[in-house]
């Protein structure tokens, strides 16, 4: 058997090579070829059609100098923190919820986790009307004056951004902590309670660490998705008022594509790149720094 | 240990106080929540498309006469049949060829690594591919695209095929590594080529991370909004999702209307879920928690 082994693994079929080649060619022209010209074209002046130039770093140096761009970063930076802090806090206390002896257990796990089914864009819009319409008759109904006007139309309107974001972004990290806390026996938490351990000391001493690997991934996937945060601005306040919910997604889009700002938002797709790169990579090694520890 | 031999020493308090605690305060107050945090919006929305105009000064009421013809309107002014088959074109046509060309690779990639440099150094290369989101390729991607004359549903179909792979790759490379290779050798023995051996033996056992896939690449080519916004300009070939940025300025104030072309594109899914609800929670769970 050991001799077969070797002899099955040793020699690789062509066909594999060639079976494989398709997608890898594939991948490699519609990802890795774009990625490069992207790089490619953050060093010229190419307006997105006919003549260019090498500029050298004159792009990456104008996007330190720019008040739009310098704005874009602090205002995704800024929303993707306070995001994946909130988002993670409320949904590990709607996990713990949902773990505890409640009636209805299968459809209230069921109704947290729907908002993770609807598009991003729509639950935008929804909520586009409730911040707009609903929320401004109750305030005028009851006279109050905070509630009276769209927080969309007003130096606060990341908030509401905020809001839409927590309200969809709980489903999924609540999912996966409750798969955490779910694959907790109950046996540790009984003996914990014979030694007369606090609930506040049984979820820090016990519970959390025990789920850490299930915060790392939500703390991974949240900080990625954040940065990216596009779709609900879109929706809407389109960047503004003024640009003050500009994200760095939505000025590549806008700039990049309808501005003239070809190879300057090619220059800020680079730098969004080594940002997101090196979060992940800092998490990963975390990661990966657990796993070693748990083995 | 510890906790097996405490529970026989004290078992009579144990069984009774434990099991059948129900917690009613965590139960209302999520029931609650649940009730006002997340049917509101969606009472809303089917509140507000069942109505017109003159019936929105209470906005929260359930309409005294259900006016279905926003439906009618809402369907007819955005083509929704064109952007329904669009749509459901591109993501049953993912799902097919990413089940098959994405674990296949993943599979030759996976098992071979340790003995050739080529399927280790590709390994690598999706793997760490998965660092590049969309937003960043996406300016020179539209105008290789539009070179290419793949500004289209099946250009883009293509496209989410191949942007899935660093991520599938990585999900089935987990589940590949747990299937013993002594079935695979069997297959050999018995004179199968490789691909007879992919297809025969190991595309089967792989169905719980085929359902994992399927379900995230619904999830993903349905709802998504950026790469048909830059791809997709002809109305013709637009996505449910983005008539609706497309027609948002015609829907105006007219939020019967609008809400009435929402709950269109989010009826399917909807009603998927309250069909499907247990497989897809289980697979969006495996699909994050390896």
């Amino acid at each position: 058997m050991d001799t077969l082994r070797k002899r099955t693994k040793s020699k690789i079929s062509p066909t594999l090579y060639i079976a494989v080649a398709p997608m890898i060619i594939l991948f490699f022209v519609f990802h890795t070829i774009p990625f490069l010209r992207g790089v490619f074209y953050s060093f010229t002046d190419w307006p997105g059609y006919g003549a260019w130039h090498f500029v050298g770093l004159r792009n990456y140096l104008y996007m330190f100098s720019n008040s739009q761009i310098g704005d874009a970063y602090w205002f995704t930076f800024k929303f993707a923190l306070v995001a994946t802090i909130l988002v993670n806090l409320i949904s590990l206390a709607l996990a713990v919820g949902l773990n505890s002896r409640i009636k209805f257990q299968n459809t209230m796990k069921a109704l947290y986790f729907l908002p993770y089914m609807l598009g991003t864009l729509i639950v935008g819009f929804i909520f586009n009307f409730i911040f707009g319409t609903l929320i401004p008759q109750f305030g005028q109904a009851l006279n109050i004056g905070w509630l009276s006007s769209n927080i969309l139309g007003t130096d606060h309107a990341w908030i509401g951004i905020l809001i839409v974001t927590i309200w969809q972004g709980l489903a999924f990290n609540t999912l996966i902590y409750l798969s955490g806390l779910q694959s907790i026996s109950t046996e540790i938490y009984e003996a914990a309670e014979l030694d007369g351990t606090t609930p506040w000391q049984k979820f820090w001493r016990i519970t959390f660490p025990l789920i850490a690997p299930f915060f790392t991934i939500n703390l991974v996937l949240s900080v990625k998705g954040y940065l990216m945060v596009f779709d609900q601005i879109m929706a809407m306040t389109s960047g503004g008022p003024g640009n003050s919910t500009t994200s760095i997604s939505v000025l590549i889009y806008t700039q990049g594509f309808q501005g003239s700002q070809f190879a300057i938002q090619s220059a800020n797709a680079v730098v969004l790149f080594i940002v997101v790169a090196a979060i992940s990579l800092f998490q990963l090694r975390i990661l990966n720094k657990r796993e070693e520890r748990l083995q | 240990m510890q906790a097996t031999e405490t529970t026989s020493v004290k078992p009579k308090k144990l069984k009774r106080e434990r099991p059948n605690h129900t917690n009613y305060t965590a139960t209302a107050i999520l029931a609650v929540l649940a009730i006002f945090a997340i049917l509101g919006p969606l009472y809303l929305t089917v509140v507000i498309a069942l109505k017109d105009p003159s019936q929105m000064n209470n906005v929260l009421a359930w309409p005294s006469k259900i006016n279905w013809s926003n439906f009618k309107d809402a369907w007819e002014m955005t083509d929704f049949p064109t952007k329904f088959l669009n749509t459901l074109f591109i993501t049953v046509v993912n799902i097919v060829f990413t089940i098959i060309t994405n674990s296949f690779v993943a599979y030759a990639i996976t098992r071979y690594r340790s003995h050739s440099k080529l399927f280790n150094g590709l390994y690598y290369y999706l793997v760490s591919a998965m660092f590049i989101p969309f937003n960043v390729i996406m300016l020179p991607l539209v105008k290789q695209v539009s070179m290419f004359h793949m500004d289209n549903v099946f250009g883009i179909t293509i496209l989410y095929i191949i942007f899935g792979l660093p991520m599938n790759t990585f999900l089935y490379a987990g589940f590949v590594k747990q299937i013993p290779i002594a079935l695979e050798e069997a297959a050999i023995m018995d004179g199968a080529t490789p691909l007879q051996v992919f297809f025969k033996v190991v595309f089967p056992i792989m169905k719980p991370m085929h359902a994992t896939v399927a379900i995230l690449s619904f999830m993903w080519t349905w709802n998504d909004f950026l790469m048909p916004l830059v791809l997709l300009s002809n109305p013709k070939q637009q996505t449910l999702q983005l008539a609706q940025y497309v027609f948002q300025g015609q829907f105006s104030t007219n939020y019967n209307l609008a809400f009435a072309s929402y709950m269109l594109v989010l009826a399917p899914v909807l009603l998927m879920y309250i069909f499907f609800q247990r497989y897809i929670i289980a697979g969006v769970t495996s699909g994050a928690v390896k």
